[in-house]
Protein backbone atom coordinates (compact mmCIF):
# COMPACT_ATOMS: atom_id res chain seq x y z
CA UNK A 1 0.00 0.00 0.00
CA UNK A 2 1.76 3.39 -0.90
CA UNK A 3 1.86 6.37 0.91
CA UNK A 4 -0.48 8.16 -0.66
CA UNK A 5 -3.15 5.29 -0.09
CA UNK A 6 -2.75 5.71 3.48
CA UNK A 7 -2.94 8.72 3.69
CA UNK A 8 -5.82 8.58 2.02
CA UNK A 9 -7.47 6.06 4.49
CA UNK A 10 -6.16 7.74 7.68
CA UNK A 11 -8.07 10.90 5.79
CA UNK A 12 -11.47 9.13 5.55
CA UNK A 13 -11.55 7.78 9.11
CA UNK A 14 -10.97 11.00 10.69
CA UNK A 15 -13.51 12.93 8.46
CA UNK A 16 -15.89 10.46 10.29
CA UNK A 17 -14.73 11.45 13.68
CA UNK A 18 -14.65 15.13 12.82
CA UNK A 19 -17.04 15.84 9.76
CA UNK A 20 -16.87 19.61 10.56
CA UNK A 21 -13.06 19.75 10.20
CA UNK A 22 -11.22 20.89 6.57
CA UNK A 23 -8.82 18.49 6.90
CA UNK A 24 -6.63 19.99 3.87
CA UNK A 25 -5.81 23.02 6.35
CA UNK A 26 -4.32 20.75 8.79
CA UNK A 27 -0.50 20.89 8.77
CA UNK A 28 0.79 17.04 8.78
CA UNK A 29 2.88 17.67 11.62
CA UNK A 30 0.01 19.39 13.86
CA UNK A 31 -1.38 17.62 16.61
CA UNK A 32 -4.34 16.07 15.67
CA UNK A 33 -6.17 15.43 18.71
CA UNK A 34 -6.20 19.82 19.13
CA UNK A 35 -6.22 20.63 15.54
CA UNK A 36 -9.63 18.58 15.41
CA UNK A 37 -11.04 18.50 19.29
CA UNK A 38 -10.71 14.54 19.44
CA UNK A 39 -10.90 13.16 22.87
CA UNK A 40 -9.99 10.02 23.73
CA UNK A 41 -13.14 8.22 23.26
CA UNK A 42 -12.87 10.09 19.26
CA UNK A 43 -9.13 8.89 19.53
CA UNK A 44 -10.10 5.22 20.08
CA UNK A 45 -12.18 5.24 17.43
CA UNK A 46 -9.66 6.52 14.88
CA UNK A 47 -7.48 3.04 16.56
CA UNK A 48 -10.81 0.98 15.24
CA UNK A 49 -11.47 2.81 12.06
CA UNK A 50 -7.77 1.76 10.99
CA UNK A 51 -7.98 -1.70 12.26
CA UNK A 52 -10.94 -1.78 9.96
CA UNK A 53 -9.58 -0.41 7.40
CA UNK A 54 -6.13 -1.51 6.74
CA UNK A 55 -6.34 -4.59 9.10
CA UNK A 56 -3.80 -3.10 11.91
CA UNK A 57 -4.01 -3.29 15.06
CA UNK A 58 -2.60 -0.64 17.20
CA UNK A 59 -1.11 -1.70 20.41
CA UNK A 60 -2.37 0.88 23.34
CA UNK A 61 1.45 1.51 24.00
CA UNK A 62 2.07 2.86 20.81
CA UNK A 63 -0.84 5.48 21.05
CA UNK A 64 1.49 8.12 22.31
CA UNK A 65 3.70 7.82 19.15
CA UNK A 66 0.62 8.76 17.31
CA UNK A 67 0.16 12.46 17.71
CA UNK A 68 0.29 13.98 13.73
CA UNK A 69 -1.29 12.71 10.48
CA UNK A 70 3.03 11.87 9.64
CA UNK A 71 3.25 10.07 12.85
CA UNK A 72 0.13 7.92 11.73
CA UNK A 73 1.02 7.69 8.12
CA UNK A 74 4.94 6.58 9.33
CA UNK A 75 3.96 4.19 11.63
CA UNK A 76 1.42 2.85 8.97
CA UNK A 77 3.26 2.59 6.30
CA UNK A 78 5.96 0.54 8.70
CA UNK A 79 3.82 -1.70 9.79
CA UNK A 80 2.40 -2.71 6.36
CA UNK A 81 5.76 -3.03 4.54
CA UNK B 1 -45.03 15.95 25.79
CA UNK B 2 -42.70 14.04 28.31
CA UNK B 3 -39.94 15.61 30.68
CA UNK B 4 -36.54 15.18 29.50
CA UNK B 5 -34.94 16.61 31.96
CA UNK B 6 -35.12 18.48 35.56
CA UNK B 7 -35.36 22.53 33.77
CA UNK B 8 -37.85 21.44 30.94
CA UNK B 9 -40.38 23.42 30.56
CA UNK B 10 -41.44 22.61 27.25
CA UNK B 11 -40.97 20.96 23.63
CA UNK B 12 -41.28 21.41 20.47
CA UNK B 13 -42.62 18.26 18.15
CA UNK B 14 -40.56 17.87 15.34
CA UNK B 15 -41.96 14.99 13.48
CA UNK B 16 -44.05 12.30 13.87
CA UNK B 17 -42.60 9.04 12.55
CA UNK B 18 -46.21 7.31 12.73
CA UNK B 19 -49.67 7.92 11.58
CA UNK B 20 -53.24 6.90 13.01
CA UNK B 21 -54.05 2.97 12.56
CA UNK B 22 -50.49 2.00 13.04
CA UNK B 23 -49.21 -0.85 15.33
CA UNK B 24 -46.65 0.15 18.06
CA UNK B 25 -44.92 -1.74 20.26
CA UNK B 26 -42.89 -0.95 23.36
CA UNK B 27 -39.74 1.05 22.72
CA UNK B 28 -41.08 1.84 19.09
CA UNK B 29 -39.90 5.67 18.12
CA UNK B 30 -43.06 7.41 17.20
CA UNK B 31 -42.06 10.79 17.02
CA UNK B 32 -39.01 13.16 17.65
CA UNK B 33 -38.84 16.29 20.07
CA UNK B 34 -36.94 19.22 20.26
CA UNK B 35 -35.82 20.53 23.51
CA UNK B 36 -33.33 23.40 24.29
CA UNK B 37 -30.86 20.92 24.77
CA UNK B 38 -31.43 18.42 22.04
CA UNK B 39 -33.77 16.52 19.43
CA UNK B 40 -34.69 13.80 21.35
CA UNK B 41 -36.67 10.31 19.92
CA UNK B 42 -39.90 9.49 21.61
CA UNK B 43 -40.48 5.74 22.53
CA UNK B 44 -43.38 4.10 22.92
CA UNK B 45 -44.16 2.54 26.80
CA UNK B 46 -46.91 0.54 25.63
CA UNK B 47 -47.76 -1.75 22.79
CA UNK B 48 -51.17 -1.27 20.57
CA UNK B 49 -52.46 1.47 17.81
CA UNK B 50 -52.11 4.59 17.55
CA UNK B 51 -55.84 6.34 17.53
CA UNK B 52 -54.81 10.04 17.61
CA UNK B 53 -51.91 12.50 16.56
CA UNK B 54 -53.00 15.59 18.67
CA UNK B 55 -49.81 17.28 18.27
CA UNK B 56 -48.75 19.04 14.66
CA UNK B 57 -45.27 19.18 13.71
CA UNK B 58 -43.91 22.05 14.85
CA UNK B 59 -46.10 23.09 17.56
CA UNK B 60 -44.46 23.76 20.92
CA UNK B 61 -46.03 22.16 24.04
CA UNK B 62 -45.96 22.50 27.40
CA UNK B 63 -44.11 19.05 29.25
CA UNK B 64 -47.61 16.91 30.42
CA UNK B 65 -49.56 18.10 27.44
CA UNK B 66 -51.19 14.85 25.30
CA UNK B 67 -49.21 14.38 21.91
CA UNK B 68 -50.93 11.31 20.98
CA UNK B 69 -53.43 8.96 22.15
CA UNK B 70 -52.83 5.25 21.78
CA UNK B 71 -54.88 2.69 22.70
CA UNK B 72 -54.56 -0.82 23.41
CA UNK B 73 -55.32 -3.77 21.40
CA UNK B 74 -59.36 -4.54 21.23
CA UNK B 75 -60.33 -0.96 22.76
CA UNK B 76 -62.12 1.18 20.58
CA UNK B 77 -61.12 4.44 19.23
CA UNK B 78 -62.87 7.14 21.40
CA UNK B 79 -63.55 10.23 19.87
CA UNK B 80 -64.07 11.58 23.42
CA UNK B 81 -60.04 11.21 23.95
CA UNK B 82 -59.23 14.45 23.88
CA UNK B 83 -56.00 15.87 25.80
CA UNK B 84 -56.23 16.26 29.01
CA UNK B 85 -54.10 19.30 29.19
CA UNK B 86 -55.02 21.60 26.02
CA UNK B 87 -52.07 23.20 24.05
CA UNK B 88 -51.76 26.39 23.91
CA UNK B 89 -51.38 28.15 20.22
CA UNK B 90 -47.83 27.00 18.78
CA UNK B 91 -44.92 29.35 20.27
CA UNK B 92 -43.09 31.34 17.73
CA UNK B 93 -39.96 29.26 16.49
CA UNK B 94 -36.90 31.07 14.93
CA UNK B 95 -36.27 30.17 11.10
CA UNK B 96 -33.20 28.95 10.68
CA UNK B 97 -30.12 31.17 9.73
CA UNK B 98 -28.27 29.89 6.78
CA UNK B 99 -25.34 29.43 8.86
CA UNK B 100 -27.21 27.01 11.06
CA UNK B 101 -29.42 23.49 10.16
CA UNK B 102 -32.15 22.40 11.85
CA UNK B 103 -32.52 18.36 11.43
CA UNK B 104 -34.36 15.86 12.85
CA UNK B 105 -32.33 12.79 13.97
CA UNK B 106 -33.93 10.36 12.02
CA UNK B 107 -32.76 12.92 8.32
CA UNK B 108 -29.34 12.67 10.09
CA UNK B 109 -29.11 9.81 10.46
CA UNK B 110 -30.31 8.52 6.89
CA UNK B 111 -28.45 11.15 5.40
CA UNK B 112 -25.13 9.93 6.84
CA UNK B 113 -26.61 6.33 5.41
CA UNK B 114 -27.11 7.78 2.25
CA UNK B 115 -24.24 10.33 1.94
CA UNK B 116 -26.01 13.09 1.77
CA UNK B 117 -24.36 16.58 2.44
CA UNK B 118 -26.91 17.93 4.63
CA UNK B 119 -25.69 21.78 4.03
CA UNK B 120 -27.30 20.84 0.35
CA UNK B 121 -30.43 20.12 1.77
CA UNK B 122 -33.22 22.13 1.40
CA UNK B 123 -35.49 21.67 4.67
CA UNK B 124 -39.46 21.49 4.44
CA UNK B 125 -40.36 20.79 7.27
CA UNK B 126 -41.52 22.97 10.42
CA UNK B 127 -39.79 26.16 9.92
CA UNK B 128 -37.57 24.55 7.45
CA UNK B 129 -36.60 21.76 9.43
CA UNK B 130 -34.97 18.85 7.66
CA UNK B 131 -37.03 15.92 7.54
CA UNK B 132 -36.52 12.09 6.28
CA UNK B 133 -38.61 12.93 2.85
CA UNK B 134 -35.76 16.20 1.99
CA UNK B 135 -32.68 13.72 2.78
CA UNK B 136 -34.36 10.55 0.24
CA UNK B 137 -35.45 13.10 -2.36
CA UNK B 138 -31.91 14.47 -2.20
CA UNK B 139 -30.37 11.35 -2.10
CA UNK B 140 -32.45 10.46 -5.73
CA UNK B 141 -31.31 13.85 -7.47
CA UNK B 142 -27.52 12.91 -6.18
CA UNK B 143 -25.31 10.76 -9.00
CA UNK B 144 -22.78 10.26 -5.88
CA UNK B 145 -22.28 11.70 -2.71
CA UNK B 146 -19.85 15.24 -2.10
CA UNK B 147 -16.22 14.56 -2.25
CA UNK B 148 -15.83 16.29 1.48
CA UNK B 149 -18.75 17.49 3.84
CA UNK B 150 -18.08 20.57 5.42
CA UNK B 151 -21.03 20.73 8.21
CA UNK B 152 -22.38 24.61 8.31
CA UNK B 153 -21.17 26.02 11.97
CA UNK B 154 -23.76 25.88 14.07
CA UNK B 155 -24.81 27.68 16.93
CA UNK B 156 -26.53 25.91 19.42
CA UNK B 157 -28.71 29.39 21.20
CA UNK B 158 -31.42 27.29 22.87
CA UNK B 159 -28.76 24.97 24.33
CA UNK B 160 -26.89 28.06 25.28
CA UNK B 161 -30.37 29.73 27.10
CA UNK B 162 -30.91 25.46 28.66
CA UNK B 163 -27.43 25.92 30.22
CA UNK B 164 -27.64 29.29 31.40
CA UNK B 165 -30.54 28.46 33.27
CA UNK B 166 -29.30 25.80 34.77
CA UNK B 167 -26.45 26.93 36.02
CA UNK B 168 -27.67 30.37 36.87
CA UNK B 169 -29.91 28.70 38.86
CA UNK B 170 -26.94 26.67 40.63
CA UNK B 171 -25.13 29.46 41.39
CA UNK B 172 -28.27 31.42 42.92
CA UNK B 173 -29.22 28.65 44.67
CA UNK B 174 -26.68 26.02 45.87
CA UNK B 175 -24.02 26.79 48.19
CA UNK B 176 -21.23 25.56 46.61
CA UNK B 177 -17.72 24.39 48.59
CA UNK B 178 -15.09 22.63 47.04
CA UNK B 179 -12.73 19.81 47.87
CA UNK B 180 -9.69 18.19 45.51
CA UNK B 181 -7.62 15.72 45.96
CA UNK B 182 -4.55 14.20 44.16
CA UNK B 183 -5.13 10.23 43.15
CA UNK B 184 -2.09 8.37 42.19
CA UNK B 185 -3.24 6.29 39.28
CA UNK B 186 0.00 3.69 38.92
CA UNK B 187 -1.85 0.52 39.60
CA UNK B 188 -5.20 1.37 38.22
CA UNK B 189 -3.51 2.26 35.04
CA UNK B 190 -0.95 -0.50 35.10
CA UNK B 191 -4.21 -2.56 35.62
CA UNK B 192 -6.23 -1.13 32.55
CA UNK B 193 -3.16 -1.87 30.40
CA UNK B 194 -3.41 -5.42 31.55
CA UNK B 195 -6.91 -5.49 30.90
CA UNK B 196 -6.51 -4.04 27.49
CA UNK B 197 -3.95 -6.18 26.36
CA UNK B 198 -6.42 -9.33 26.24
CA UNK B 199 -9.18 -7.62 24.67
CA UNK B 200 -9.46 -6.69 21.61
CA UNK B 201 -9.05 -2.81 20.05
CA UNK B 202 -12.69 -2.90 19.96
CA UNK B 203 -13.56 -3.64 23.79
CA UNK B 204 -10.60 -1.97 25.26
CA UNK B 205 -11.34 0.20 27.72
CA UNK B 206 -10.80 3.84 28.48
CA UNK B 207 -9.45 5.28 32.05
CA UNK B 208 -12.56 7.17 32.52
CA UNK B 209 -14.36 4.03 32.71
CA UNK B 210 -12.57 3.42 36.33
CA UNK B 211 -13.07 6.44 37.35
CA UNK B 212 -17.13 6.30 36.84
CA UNK B 213 -17.10 3.14 38.57
CA UNK B 214 -14.82 4.16 41.41
CA UNK B 215 -16.96 7.12 41.84
CA UNK B 216 -20.07 4.97 41.63
CA UNK B 217 -18.64 2.76 44.66
CA UNK B 218 -17.20 5.45 46.50
CA UNK B 219 -20.82 6.71 46.40
CA UNK B 220 -22.07 4.23 48.59
CA UNK B 221 -19.99 4.94 50.74
CA UNK B 222 -21.51 8.42 51.26
CA UNK B 223 -24.86 7.97 50.10
CA UNK B 224 -26.01 11.45 51.00
CA UNK B 225 -24.12 12.54 47.96
CA UNK B 226 -25.87 10.55 45.76
CA UNK B 227 -29.74 12.33 46.31
CA UNK B 228 -31.16 15.41 45.46
CA UNK B 229 -32.31 18.45 47.04
CA UNK B 230 -35.89 19.40 46.78
CA UNK B 231 -38.24 21.16 49.08
CA UNK B 232 -35.35 22.29 51.11
CA UNK B 233 -34.78 18.74 52.22
CA UNK B 234 -32.15 15.92 51.07
CA UNK B 235 -33.61 12.73 49.51
CA UNK B 236 -31.56 10.17 48.84
CA UNK B 237 -31.63 8.03 45.95
CA UNK B 238 -31.09 4.22 45.93
CA UNK B 239 -29.89 3.95 42.19
CA UNK B 240 -26.82 5.06 41.09
CA UNK B 241 -27.53 7.12 37.54
CA UNK B 242 -24.30 8.65 36.60
CA UNK B 243 -24.69 11.53 34.33
CA UNK B 244 -21.85 12.07 32.21
CA UNK B 245 -20.95 15.22 30.55
CA UNK B 246 -20.75 14.82 26.95
CA UNK B 247 -19.38 18.21 24.71
CA UNK B 248 -20.79 18.12 21.11
CA UNK B 249 -19.24 19.01 18.27
CA UNK B 250 -21.35 21.84 17.38
CA UNK B 251 -21.40 23.21 20.67
CA UNK B 252 -22.66 22.77 24.26
CA UNK B 253 -23.00 19.54 25.97
CA UNK B 254 -25.75 17.24 26.96
CA UNK B 255 -25.74 15.37 30.41
CA UNK B 256 -27.39 11.38 29.68
CA UNK B 257 -27.00 8.86 32.73
CA UNK B 258 -25.16 5.88 32.82
CA UNK B 259 -27.61 3.89 34.71
CA UNK B 260 -26.84 1.86 37.36
CA UNK B 261 -23.10 2.25 37.10
CA UNK B 262 -22.60 0.66 40.48
CA UNK B 263 -24.07 -2.45 39.16
CA UNK B 264 -22.50 -2.76 36.12
CA UNK B 265 -19.09 -3.71 35.62
CA UNK B 266 -15.75 -2.53 33.16
CA UNK B 267 -16.99 -3.40 30.30
CA UNK B 268 -20.91 -2.76 30.42
CA UNK B 269 -19.91 0.68 31.48
CA UNK B 270 -17.25 1.48 28.78
CA UNK B 271 -20.12 -0.18 26.25
CA UNK B 272 -22.47 2.40 27.85
CA UNK B 273 -20.40 5.28 27.80
CA UNK B 274 -19.77 4.10 24.04
CA UNK B 275 -23.30 4.21 23.18
CA UNK B 276 -24.57 7.39 24.90
CA UNK B 277 -21.92 9.64 23.34
CA UNK B 278 -22.45 7.79 19.89
CA UNK B 279 -25.93 8.81 20.35
CA UNK B 280 -25.89 12.11 22.02
CA UNK B 281 -23.51 13.55 18.70
CA UNK B 282 -25.50 11.71 16.36
CA UNK B 283 -28.73 13.16 17.76
CA UNK B 284 -30.15 10.22 18.60
CA UNK B 285 -30.78 9.97 22.19
CA UNK B 286 -33.81 8.25 23.19
CA UNK B 287 -36.05 9.88 26.13
CA UNK B 288 -35.54 6.96 28.21
CA UNK B 289 -31.80 7.91 27.77
CA UNK B 290 -32.51 11.53 28.82
CA UNK B 291 -33.20 10.12 32.60
CA UNK B 292 -32.39 12.45 35.45
CA UNK B 293 -29.21 11.59 37.08
CA UNK B 294 -28.19 11.32 40.72
CA UNK B 295 -25.05 12.75 40.47
CA UNK B 296 -22.84 14.17 37.51
CA UNK B 297 -19.27 13.57 36.15
CA UNK B 298 -17.08 16.13 34.32
CA UNK B 299 -14.08 14.93 32.83
CA UNK B 300 -12.05 17.60 31.11
CA UNK B 301 -8.42 15.50 31.21
CA UNK B 302 -8.29 15.41 27.39
CA UNK B 303 -8.77 19.28 27.11
CA UNK B 304 -5.14 19.42 29.28
CA UNK B 305 -7.30 20.75 31.96
CA UNK B 306 -5.68 19.93 35.25
CA UNK B 307 -8.47 20.50 37.89
CA UNK B 308 -12.14 21.23 37.55
CA UNK B 309 -14.14 23.29 39.61
CA UNK B 310 -17.62 22.56 38.01
CA UNK B 311 -20.93 23.51 38.89
CA UNK B 312 -23.75 21.36 40.35
CA UNK B 313 -26.90 20.63 38.17
CA UNK B 314 -29.76 20.86 40.46
CA UNK B 315 -31.38 19.48 41.92
CA UNK B 316 -28.16 17.07 42.32
CA UNK B 317 -25.82 17.76 44.58
CA UNK B 318 -22.71 16.59 44.15
CA UNK B 319 -20.48 17.10 41.00
CA UNK B 320 -17.39 15.42 40.32
CA UNK B 321 -14.79 16.41 38.49
CA UNK B 322 -11.50 15.32 36.86
CA UNK B 323 -8.26 16.42 35.24
CA UNK B 324 -5.73 15.60 33.28
CA UNK B 325 -3.86 12.31 34.14
CA UNK B 326 0.22 13.69 34.69
CA UNK B 327 3.04 12.53 35.61
CA UNK B 328 4.83 14.29 38.63
CA UNK B 329 7.06 13.62 41.44
CA UNK B 330 5.50 11.53 44.23
CA UNK B 331 6.76 11.08 47.95
CA UNK B 332 5.25 7.90 49.14
CA UNK B 333 6.88 5.50 52.54
CA UNK B 334 10.54 7.99 52.51
CA UNK B 335 10.56 6.77 48.73
CA UNK B 336 10.76 9.34 45.59
CA UNK B 337 9.01 8.23 42.48
CA UNK B 338 7.43 9.54 39.45
CA UNK B 339 3.45 8.34 39.33
CA UNK B 340 1.01 9.12 37.20
CA UNK B 341 -1.65 11.60 39.27
CA UNK B 342 -5.19 12.56 38.33
CA UNK B 343 -6.50 15.62 40.18
CA UNK B 344 -10.49 14.77 41.57
CA UNK B 345 -12.39 17.60 42.63
CA UNK B 346 -15.76 17.03 44.59
CA UNK B 347 -18.31 20.11 44.22
CA UNK B 348 -21.13 19.57 46.85
CA UNK B 349 -23.83 21.20 48.12
CA UNK B 350 -23.32 22.37 51.60
CA UNK B 351 -27.01 22.43 52.22
CA UNK B 352 -26.73 18.66 51.38
CA UNK B 353 -23.83 17.98 52.97
CA UNK B 354 -20.51 19.60 54.63
CA UNK B 355 -16.55 18.97 54.04
CA UNK B 356 -15.98 16.46 56.21
CA UNK B 357 -18.64 13.68 54.07
CA UNK B 358 -16.93 15.54 51.01
CA UNK B 359 -13.96 14.51 51.98
CA UNK B 360 -14.96 11.20 53.11
CA UNK B 361 -15.94 10.89 49.59
CA UNK B 362 -12.33 11.69 47.92
CA UNK B 363 -10.90 9.20 50.64
CA UNK B 364 -13.26 6.68 49.44
CA UNK B 365 -12.63 7.24 45.67
CA UNK B 366 -9.01 6.75 45.85
CA UNK B 367 -9.17 3.58 47.99
CA UNK B 368 -11.57 2.34 45.17
CA UNK B 369 -8.95 3.02 42.31
CA UNK B 370 -6.10 1.81 44.51
CA UNK B 371 -8.27 -1.66 44.37
CA UNK B 372 -8.27 -1.10 40.58
CA UNK B 373 -9.34 -5.47 40.59
CA UNK B 374 -12.57 -4.78 42.65
CA UNK B 375 -14.03 -2.52 40.50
Amino acid sequence: MSEAEIRGAVSKILRKIAPEANLDRISPDENLREALDIDSFDFLNVMIGLHEELKIEIPESDYQKLRTLNDLVSYLSNRLK
Amino acid sequence: MPSLGADMQEGTLIEWSVKPGDRVKRGDIIGVVRTEKADIEIEVYHDGVVDQLLAKAGETLPVGAVLAVIREEGEEAAAASAPAIQPPAPAAVPTPSAARLHVSPLARRIAQELGVDLANVQGTGPHGEIIKEDVERAAVALKKPPAEKRAAPEFRAGMRRAIAAAMARSNREIPHYYLETKIDLQKALKFLEAENQKRSINDRLLSVVLLIKAVALALHDVPELNAYWVDDQLQLKDAVHIGFAISLRQGGLVVPAILDADRKNLDQLMQAMRDLITRARSGRLRSSEITDATVTITNLGDLGVETVHGVIYPPQVALVGFGRIIEIPWAENGMLGIRPVVTATLAGDHRATDGHRGAQFLTALNQHLQEPEKL
